[in-house]
């Protein structure tokens, strides 16, 4: 087990009150745009960014382009890192199933400008949860 | 090579000098404690065992201890074990909460951290992959636990983001803290974590406060340590799910259902200090909390397939703002029923109070029903308090609540743990001991957990909290000295939680601590060597105890004299605990273990489990 080598990352700035990272599939792909050396690029069946590994020279430009700062340089190599949906065979939905709990399932959304929504930074959006789950004091529990 | 399943290496710090080393242990010494409580006793008796006696939990030689296990973080529900010289006990409890903490510090390649000495100004520890560092802590003392968990989450995710901005986002660390209570060495104040969730027993906090030591946090890129057998610890793991899968009402209530199961069906809850065990209030029912309360149904710590919390917020009232977890059983029975307080919001408002101030939300409101009781039977007046202390009075609680943990007025004589403050309180009104301690449910300093004895119809009987090594600590009762080996003490050791314990089978555990080390590991051993071993020098330190408070062999090894007098109310009125059966529990138990008949392990005992250097002292107190 690795969590922080996971393309699907939980964060929680306040107890209860969890954000899942990861990639959104933007529309434009301010992140493949961004890359100096044409590492990264889109799976035209499931439109996840797919990063050349071998290609990848480490310097953060995804990330920084990235709405939501959703790449991370893999702990080990050093290596973008951005899911890329297993190639269309989720493997975060396949245990999700075996495991009994049902919560992830695959959809089939196609192109969407709101995507691109969903690529946010996890304290911005933990702050909105965090009022959704506790009201007035949700404005409180998250600096 | 370290075995699988340990990092390998552990901290080993001195706050009076700031010193930070690395230290290893051996092999045989892992195979034989294992981790967690197995391992801080050992770590304990090794240092400290020698001038134990003579030793104040709050000199700042004592050790405190954060242990993870062996297991920890691979078999699901990662805890953390947190030791010392208790200051509640002046024995060793292993004392264990569910937290990240643990599996940030294994990732970033400890096993576990010790800490002495006592730092001159507030400090926090910060583990990273780069290593530990104390930070100054002087903005965090004096917060709630709320308000330094926030901070801390933030300074240190930005922290970490300043000097590793090109990795991406840093995730929170995981922490543990203190609260007010604990930094004023309240005795049975707790260490806390993820807001709700505490090492509870044993006093750490206090421990904690006085070393100057407000959090300890820990943020890692690393993965896990290897285990010996990958392929068979994930068909275990599958295995210990699907069983887990099954304990549904877990998943559905956490333990919420017993703030009205406990009363109305065992008739095994406490109720006004004790003084009963029975109620029948629909208004402590779980729905009453899931309908109203609840903003959250499914929570779980790392690696945890069960999901028993739920997040409670309060919304609207005299109380908005309060957040808290389901509460649990035991924090329904102490924060409720236990101090006349049969409303799921009042309940849930003391619950998050003892979260933030840093009290144990088990001991103490055992101490503050204590307290009610005293008030009830006219020995504390309003003139010593200040004010009317009635059952059911939320409001007078929360103000007592904060005098304790501020150690303001006779918060600062309760803020001494049930017992002491049973024996302060006598003296100051001049009373035999006798007529105070009579009301104080507690075993050998430690408050009694929320599971009464009397009904039988609980899962604690008899001798069950009166022979523990560790007093009323509800979640480590014992049974026979063998059954018992194999369930609590291992799980306290290879650290994971007594509720994922709960469904897979002892042996499916066993062999799941045999993939993950590799070591020969069994249940026959740990029934008969491993377990008794750690138990047998629980004990002994236990005996030792001093210097402001020791317990008497075999006679001090008994529950309160409350257990003893009949249940006034419910479908079990009449019953009382069967004192025969008690004492000849008790005997059986020390006779399994290879104690003499008050309690001292015996020369033999001492030989064969290979802790002979344990011999002259307990040869001293055989005289």
């Amino acid at each position: 087990m690795w969590p922080e080598a996971s393309r699907v990352r939980v964060f929680m700035p306040f107890p209860g009150v969890e954000v899942p990272h990861l990639c959104a599939q933007c529309q434009d792909y301010p992140c493949i745009e961004a890359c100096p050396v044409d590492a990264l690029s889109s799976d035209p069946d499931t439109g996840a960014v797919i990063v050349d590994r071998e290609a990848c020279i480490s310097c953060g430009a995804c990330i920084r382009a990235c709405p939501g700062t959703v790449p991370i340089l893999h702990p080990k190599d050093n290596k973008a890192t951005i899911c890329d949906l297993c190639g269309g065979e989720p493997k975060c939905v396949e245990v999700c199933t075996e495991a009994g709990y049902n919560a992830l399932t695959i959809v089939n959304e196609g192109p969407s400008i709101h995507r691109k929504l969903y690529s946010r930074n996890p304290i911005e959006t933990a702050k909105d949860l965090a009022v959704n789950l506790f009201g007035e004091k949700g404005e409180e529990v998250i600096e | 090579m370290s075995p699988g399943g340990y990092a390998g290496k552990w901290l080993d710090i001195d706050l009076t000098n700031g010193k930070i080393d690395d230290i290893k242990f051996p092999n045989k010494m892992l195979e034989q404690y294992f981790g967690g409580r197995g391992m801080a006793t050992k770590i304990l008796w090794d240092r400290l065992g020698a001038k134990w006696a003579g030793l104040n939990a709050y000199s700042p030689e004592n050790l405190l201890i954060f242990a993870t296990g062996p297991m920890t973080g691979i078999y699901p529900g990662a805890r953390i074990c947190v030791s010392g010289k208790s200051p509640a006990s002046n024995g060793v409890v292993g004392s264990s909460a569910a937290t990240e903490f643990a599996v940030e510090i294994k990732n970033a390649g400890y096993d576990g951290i010790i800490i002495s000495g006592k730092s001159e100004k507030p400090v926090y520890l910060l583990v990273t992959d780069d290593g530990a560092e104390l930070r100054d802590a002087t903005h965090l003392w004096g917060l709630d636990g709320e308000k330094t968990l926030i901070k801390l989450n933030k300074e240190i995710t930005e922290e970490l983001q300043t000097r590793h901005p090109n990795v991406g986002l840093w995730k929170e660390p995981g922490t543990m803290y203190i609260g007010p209570a604990g930094e004023n060495r309240v005795r049975n104040a707790c260490i806390m974590t993820k807001m709700c969730h505490a090492a509870g027993y044993g006093g750490y906090g206090g421990l904690m406060g006085s070393k100057n030591l407000k959090a300890v946090a820990a943020k890692s890129r690393g993965k896990f340590p290897e285990v010996d057998a990958p392929e068979t610890v994930k068909l275990l793991w599958d295995k210990a799910h699907k069983e887990l899968m099954k304990v549904t009402r877990f998943r559905r209530w956490g333990t919420g259902w017993l703030g009205y199961g406990a009363g109305a069906d065992t008739s095994s809850e406490p109720v006004r200090n004790w003084q009963e065990e029975w109620h029948d209030e629909a208004s402590m029912g779980v729905n009453r909390y899931e309908d109203r309360y609840w903003v959250k149904k499914k929570w779980t710590d790392f690696n945890c397939t069960l999901g028993c919390m739920k997040v409670s917020c309060i919304k609207s009232g005299r109380w908005k703002g309060d957040i808290t977890d389901v509460p649990d059983y035991e924090l329904q029975a102490y924060c409720g029923t236990n101090l006349g307080i049969f409303d799921a919001g009042d309940n849930v408002h003391i619950s998050t109070l003892m979260d933030k101030l840093g009290h144990s939300g088990i001991n103490g409101p055992n101490t503050l029903g204590y307290a009610a009781e005293l008030y009830q039977r006219g020995i504390l007046t309003e003139e010593d308090i200040g004010f009317k202390l009635e059952w059911g009075d939320t409001e007078a609680f929360d103000k007592l609540a904060h005098m304790m943990a501020y150690r303001e007025g006779i918060g600062d004589i309760l803020a001494e743990g049930t017992y002491r403050a049973a024996l302060k309180i006598a003296e100051m009104k001049g009373l035999d001991p006798s007529e105070t301690l009579k009301y104080a449910i507690q075993i050998k300093g430690i408050e009694i957990g929320a599971h009464g004895t009397r009904s039988d119809k609980d899962y604690t009987h008899d001798m069950n909290y009166a022979a523990s090594v560790q007093g009323g600590d509800h979640t480590s009762v014992v049974t026979d000295g063998y059954s018992d080996m194999s369930g609590a003490l291992f799980f306290d050791s290879a650290v994971y939680c007594t509720f994922t314990s709960r469904g897979p089978s002892q042996q499916l555990q066993f062999d799941f601590a045999k993939a993950v080390t590799g070591f020969p590991i069994t249940i026959e051993s740990w029934r008969r060597v491993n377990g008794p071993r750690i138990i047998t020098l629980q004990k002994a330190l236990l005996l030792l105890g001093g210097p402001d408070a020791t317990w008497e062999p075999l006679k001090d090894d008994d529950n309160p004299e409350r257990f003893y007098d009949p249940l006034p109310t419910g479908p079990y009125k009449g019953e009382v605990t069967d004192r025969e059966r008690v004492d000849t529990k008790i005997q059986a138990y020390f006779d399994t273990l290879g104690w003499d008949e008050r309690g001292i392990p015996k020369k033999e005992t001492l030989d064969k489990l290979d802790i002979s250097d344990v011999e002259p002292l307990m040869a001293k107190l055989r005289r």
